[in-house]
């Protein structure tokens, strides 16, 4: 289904327009462009504020370019800026964002494909039923869960930790991303598996030397989805990770949101601008990877 | 048919093995589905409705208190305004992100040029936390500085745009920043949705003579239905879970006009000790989703099932 999704993505389709200027086309291009402004202004006024000095900030008009670009801004928000008690700048939840987005994602992935297959190939009483289960997950409100599974990480010994978060990450990520691996494995052809199955592959032999091989694309879009979503999560951060382990969004409210004393708009946009790097950058160089990764994350198969 | 004959195939494949011990490989590696669909969303969302019956302060205590939790949260003036903020959002949201989610898809399926960049253009908000969102908007809607100032500059000097500061707006500073972000999600799936639609109902209205827009309003969006109806369905479940937004844009305020359920519950779990009303709170959110998204489930369970035996 996503992939149907994303392959009707392709090709532009509908009515014919007829000539090219027309009062249809104005009216069009008027629309989408005035559109596209709207959407691409947030992003600019982003980008000049954390280029000028404070003095011209508060002086002048936030549309209007930097008279003098400076770097500092950022120099600050990277190394320097205050979260309340501490000034050492986004730099410690940058790691830390990376710390918890690294194994959360792999490790995410791993269970979800393995579940993926087992759902679409090897199929046993009640499989149906857990996955079910498993997609209604995906729409309970997290604030259902917050506290139950605070017990159960303090009684793992991972609340406050690295740890924690990750599997909190793993828990929460596992119905979209199962969803998206049954699917696609649904589509593969079952002669093939078949065929292995008489060759004498079991299970494991099976997924690594057939399903993996072929299923590379898959993986993509999942680690598309995974990094987007586990970087910008804010509410698993500040409740699971503990002080010392905040990611990036989280100290980039506390460092924007808790500031007593003067405002520094440009290190707040500086500082915004570089948490936002990250996902910005996964989905300019993905594209429609990115697209179909959502669209399997909202169309039903 | 075909399913029938599968289940005989697998059973003839299995007939030896002792019933828990069939498909084993599988069972071990679905476990961790197993667990976190049992454990993980079941359990706790259980425990959680369990425990909103009792008067658990900082911890979970068993004294049992009957609704007096509900009783309490149904009458806190928080709640309730709460309550009317996520309305105001979730109806607003809904309606412009489905309307201008929709025009901007049709737009962009008119065989335009530089259909890709403006997607991209559309898009790219969606990929964003809501931290970010909520912290740029939080600056282009400053009372001092911000498109207010730019105003002022044209020449109308005494433009006010407080709506952050206000009591009454400041929840439309939360749907405009949200609206930003999740309008070019909704015209991706619209469409994904337009372009899934069978080509020559085209040819056959242009024969008729029938214009675009009647095409549009009479033909493909009744056509669309279950499109529309699924992203009504995660706009919604989306829409209960507002949590980030608030606490980048408003904190709540000001004077707590701003607050949405999500961090109400967040509040009297984490920062007021008063687990039994958060959990009371949380509970409320649960049945509101269960309430949009039993009657979907069903819907589409049926109809996959109508489909299949036909």
């Amino acid at each position: 289904m996503a992939e149907a999704v994303a392959n009707k993505m392709q090709g532009p389709q509908g009515p014919k327009p007829k000539r090219i200027i027309s009062g249809r086309n104005i009216v069009l291009y008027g629309f989408l462009i005035v559109a596209a402004l709207y959407w691409l202004l947030p992003l600019y006024v982003m980008v000049v504020t954390s280029l000028k000095g404070l003095p011209e900030v508060r002086m002048g008009n936030i549309f209007s370019p930097p008279m003098e670009i400076t770097f500092e801004p950022w120099v600050k928000a990277w190394d320097s800026a205050c979260t309340g008690l501490y000034c050492e700048g986004l730099k410690v939840g940058f790691w830390n964002s990376i710390k918890i987005l690294i194994p959360s994602t792999v490790i995410s992935i791993i269970i979800a494909s393995v579940n993926g297959y087992a759902l679409s190939f090897w199929r046993f009483k009640g499989s149906e039923i857990f996955f079910t289960i498993l997609l209604f997950g995906a729409f309970i409100p997290y604030q259902v869960m917050l506290y139950p599974l605070v017990i159960i990480l303090r009684e793992l010994g991972l609340f406050s930790s690295l740890g924690g978060v990750v599997l909190v990450h793993t828990i929460f990520g596992m119905p979209i991303l199962t969803l998206l691996f049954r699917n696609y494995f649904a589509g593969v052809p079952d002669e093939l598996f078949k065929a292995a199955r008489v060759d004498g592959a079991g299970f494991w032999r099976i997924f690594f030397q057939i399903m993996l091989p072929m299923s590379l694309p898959i993986f993509v879009v999942a680690i598309i989805l995974q990094v987007t979503g586990i970087w910008n999560d804010f509410l698993f951060g500040i409740i699971y990770a503990g002080t010392t382990n905040f990611p990036m969004t989280v100290q980039l409210n506390n460092i924007v949101n808790s500031t007593q004393g003067v405002k520094e708009y440009n290190v707040n946009m500086a500082a915004t601008l570089l948490t936002g790097a990250l996902p910005l950058i996964v989905y300019f160089v993905s594209g429609k990877l990115f697209v179909r990764g959502i669209a399997a994350g909202a169309v039903k198969g | 048919m075909p399913s029938f004959f599968r289940q005989i195939e697998q059973k003839t494949w299995w007939k030896r093995r002792p019933k828990i011990l069939r498909n084993l490989s599988a069972k071990i590696a679905a476990l961790p589905m197993i667990a976190v669909a049992l454990v993980g969303f079941v359990g706790c969302s259980v425990w959680s409705i369990v425990y909103s019956f009792t008067s658990s302060k900082s911890l979970p205590k068993e004294r049992f208190v009957g609704f007096k939790q509900y009783d309490r949260l149904f009458d806190s003036s928080r709640w309730q305004t709460s309550v009317e903020n996520v309305a105001v959002y979730g109806i607003c949201s809904l309606v412009f992100s489905l309307v201008v989610g929709f025009l901007l898809a049709v737009a962009l399926d008119q065989k335009i040029r530089f259909e890709n960049t403006f997607r991209t253009i559309f898009l790219y908000p969606f990929a964003l936390s809501f931290i970010v969102t909520g912290l740029v908007w939080q600056w282009l809607l400053n009372a001092d500085f911000g498109v207010a100032q730019v105003i002022r500059d044209i020449g109308f000097t005494s433009f006010e745009l407080n709506i952050l500061s206000n009591r009454d707006y400041a929840i439309y500073a939360i749907i405009i920043a949200g609206l930003w972000q999740g309008t070019g999600f909704v015209m991706a799936l619209m469409l994904a949705g337009l372009r899934g639609i069978d080509q020559d109902i085209w040819k056959a209205s242009r024969v008729d003579g029938i214009p675009a827009w009647r095409t549009y309003l009479f033909i493909v969006i009744p056509m669309m239905k279950p499109v529309f109806i699924t992203t009504l369905v995660i706009i919604a479940s989306g829409i209960v879970k507002v949590f980030d937004l608030v606490v980048a844009l408003t904190a709540g305020g000001p004077g707590g006009s701003s607050e949405l359920p999500a961090k109400y519950v967040y509040d009297f779990m984490f920062g007021r000790a008063n687990l039994g009303q958060a959990l009371a709170a949380s509970t409320v959110m649960l049945t509101t989703v269960l309430i949009i998204l039993i009657p979907w489930a069903y819907l589409e369970f049926s109809h996959k099932k109508d489909s299949e035996n036909g």
